[in-house]
């Protein structure tokens, strides 16, 4: 049996569909965790990232973080937080955030200062309040690149989110772990390419929303 | 120190140019005027009044602010970008568009470029964006740092024509800074030379620049044929011009033998209506059968008490003949004139040129 027996299987059982294991619960767990990790990541990355790369400061400190973050091992970080906190929805929370941050966080600050300055001058020299000239003259302008930072967070986090599997959550991970514990390779073959189908559907999102939010005098660059 | 003790009294409604050499500390002359850059020591008097009495953003909207590449908003249209102060104002969008559209025209671009965005726009018109966009919530002052350098010289003619007549129509308070000295004397009600450190070279009127630079820096930045560009303080109105060797293309063989010595080496052939054809020599000119294509080219010529002195002379330098064509304001032959005798209306010129009238140039 090849990989697309495995899959053909594992999508025609009508068994898969329905109920607490079924695909439609297992994909809206994942999705609940993603959008949850994203936010999160988010609400922390964006604004440091704004701000600092609105000042053009601080962008060392961002890169020393970033690459921190990078470095801490996600599986490990899982284990460890479970370990101190028990088991529960925050010690899987906590490494996905820990691992969306970064590109967030790096991507924004470099998509702020690839914005041009003279624009930015012209605004002051107008009498643009710096809040004014963040938003309206320099988000805009960075908002191709920002968008990518989140992208790949998200697609990331996408990945990565079947390890809430391993504390006893949902997920599509679920499909992947039971499925090696009970050799069942249909379930885990159906796991892995629902995770990529997620993966790109995140893809067609974001290409989704840099074209209705990017104005189109905007040239693109990312 | 960037600028050092600089004292300038800006006369209100007109062009004041800062100009110097490449780091001189123009640009940060002219963003102390709008508080970009804060002076260390002394005051900026607008209307007499101390410029940090009021925010700095409500400064700032009360000036125009013109910047090299026009930075204007490329996530924006034409039209937005353009009414963006009046919406900085509190104006409402219908009424901020409404007065974009205005200057749109004021500053001669077409209204179908409304809904453009900037890259979709050559250069010279985002300049003119970038002047209109100045020009919106119609400020008093006028900064304008370089706005016309990163424009080829065709267009940048045409810009800077384009703003002596808004600020004729408008008489706006112009701080210029440009680092071509032709631009300064061509748009200056004003001129001041700044050298290294922000100091004052000379402060004076174009015509009395180029006449008297004050030192050697000043004439050595004037370049060497600062007499030939203050020749366009002069008026060609003082010009005796000939109008015997004129001839129309169908002039009779006894018209053209009574002009062929009317003191001209050449005869000045024009169609029927009196627009210039060309020059010939007398001997070659057959009367009836005068062929255009064998004439000598007249060359631009000039019109006549309009264009100063200069063109006058470059015309008569450019010409063939050696002789220069007037014209009138509807393009007919007003006269023929040799470099002679604008050689010696030149010296008449410089001698009685107290106080040069500034003329068209
Ligand atoms: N932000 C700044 N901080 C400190 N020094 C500055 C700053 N901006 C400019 N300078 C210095 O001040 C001096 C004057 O600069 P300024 O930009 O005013 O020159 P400029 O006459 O406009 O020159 P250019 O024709 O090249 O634009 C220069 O020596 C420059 O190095
Ligand atoms: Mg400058």
């Amino acid at each position: 049996m090849n990989v697309l027996d495995f899959v053909s299987a594992f999508f025609s059982d009508s068994a898969h569909w329905q109920g607490y294991d079924g695909i439609p619960t297992r994909l809206s767990e994942h999705l609940g965790y993603t959008l949850e990790a994203l936010a999160f990541a988010a609400v922390i990355g964006l604004p440091v990232g704004l701000v600092t790369g609105h000042y053009g400061r601080g962008g060392n400190a961002l890169s020393l973080i970033a690459t921190a973050g990078r470095a801490l091992p996600t599986f490990g970080l899982l284990v460890l937080m479970t370990m101190l906190i028990g088991f529960g929805m925050l010690p899987v929370m906590i490494p996905l955030v820990v691992l969306a941050v970064p590109p967030i966080l790096v991507t924004t600050y470099e998509a702020m200062r690839s914005v041009d300055p003279s624009p930015v001058d012209a605004a002051r020299g107008m009498g643009m309040a710096e809040t004014r000239i963040l938003l309206q003259v320099e988000v805009p302008v960075a908002l191709p690149l920002i968008l990518g930072g989140l992208r790949s967070a998200a697609i990331q986090i996408v990945s990565t989110a079947t390890i809430a599997a391993y504390v006893s959550l949902g997920g599509l991970g679920r499909y992947i772990i039971d499925g090696l514990y009970q050799r069942d390779y249909e379930k885990v073959v159906g796991g892995a390419s629902l995770t990529a189908g997620m993966a790109l559907a995140t893809l067609a999102v974001f290409w989704a929303i840099t074209k209705v939010t990017v104005s189109p005098g905007v040239r693109r660059s990312a | 120190m960037a600028v050092d003790r600089l004292s300038l009294e800006i006369p209100d409604r007109s062009i004041t140019v800062l100009v110097g050499p490449s780091g001189c500390g123009k640009t940060t002359t002219l963003r102390m005027i709008n508080r970009m850059v804060e002076p260390t020591e002394g005051t900026i008097l607008i209307d007499g009044v101390d410029s940090r009495q009021q925010p700095v953003n409500i400064l700032r909207r009360s000036m125009g602010y013109v910047i090299q590449n026009a930075g204007l908003f490329q996530h924006r249209t034409i039209i937005d970008n353009i009414a963006t102060v009046p919406r900085l104002l509190g104006w409402s969008k219908d009424k901020s568009r409404a007065r974009a559209r205005e200057l749109m025209e004021r500053v001669g671009l077409d209204a179908a470029l409304a809904k453009r965005y900037p890259y979709q726009l050559s250069g010279g018109q985002q300049q003119r964006v970038g002047v209109a966009r100045a020009l919106a919530a119609d400020p008093p002052v006028l900064l304008m740092d370089e706005p016309f350098s990163a424009v080829d010289p065709v267009v940048r003619k045409g810009l800077q024509d384009e703003l002596l007549r808004i600020q004729e129509e408008l008489g706006k308070t112009i701080v210029f800074v440009t680092h071509d000295i032709d631009e300064a004397v061509k748009i200056g009600t004003m001129v001041a030379v700044l050298r290294t450190g922000g100091r004052l070279a000379q402060f004076a009127p174009p015509a009395e620049l180029l006449s008297s630079p004050a030192d050697a820096f000043v004439e050595d930045f004037l370049g060497a044929d600062r007499g030939i560009r203050r020749l366009s303080f002069f008026s060609s109105a003082g010009l005796d011009l000939l109008t015997a060797p004129i001839v129309a293309v169908d002039a009779t063989a006894e018209q053209i033998a009574a002009r062929a010595d009317a003191g001209a080496p050449y005869l000045l052939v024009t169609d029927v209506d009196g627009k210039p054809l060309g020059w010939s020599e007398p001997g070659r000119l057959t009367a009836g059968r005068i062929d255009r294509g064998q004439l000598l080219s007249h060359g631009r010529p000039f019109v006549a008490g309009q264009e100063s002195l200069r063109a006058a002379l470059d015309c008569a330098v450019l010409s063939p003949t050696g002789w220069a064509v007037a014209v009138d304001g509807e393009g007919r032959a007003a006269g023929v004139v040799s470099q002679q005798a604008i050689g010696e209306a030149i010296r008449g010129a410089h001698e009685d040129s107290v106080g040069p009238a500034k003329v068209l140039r």
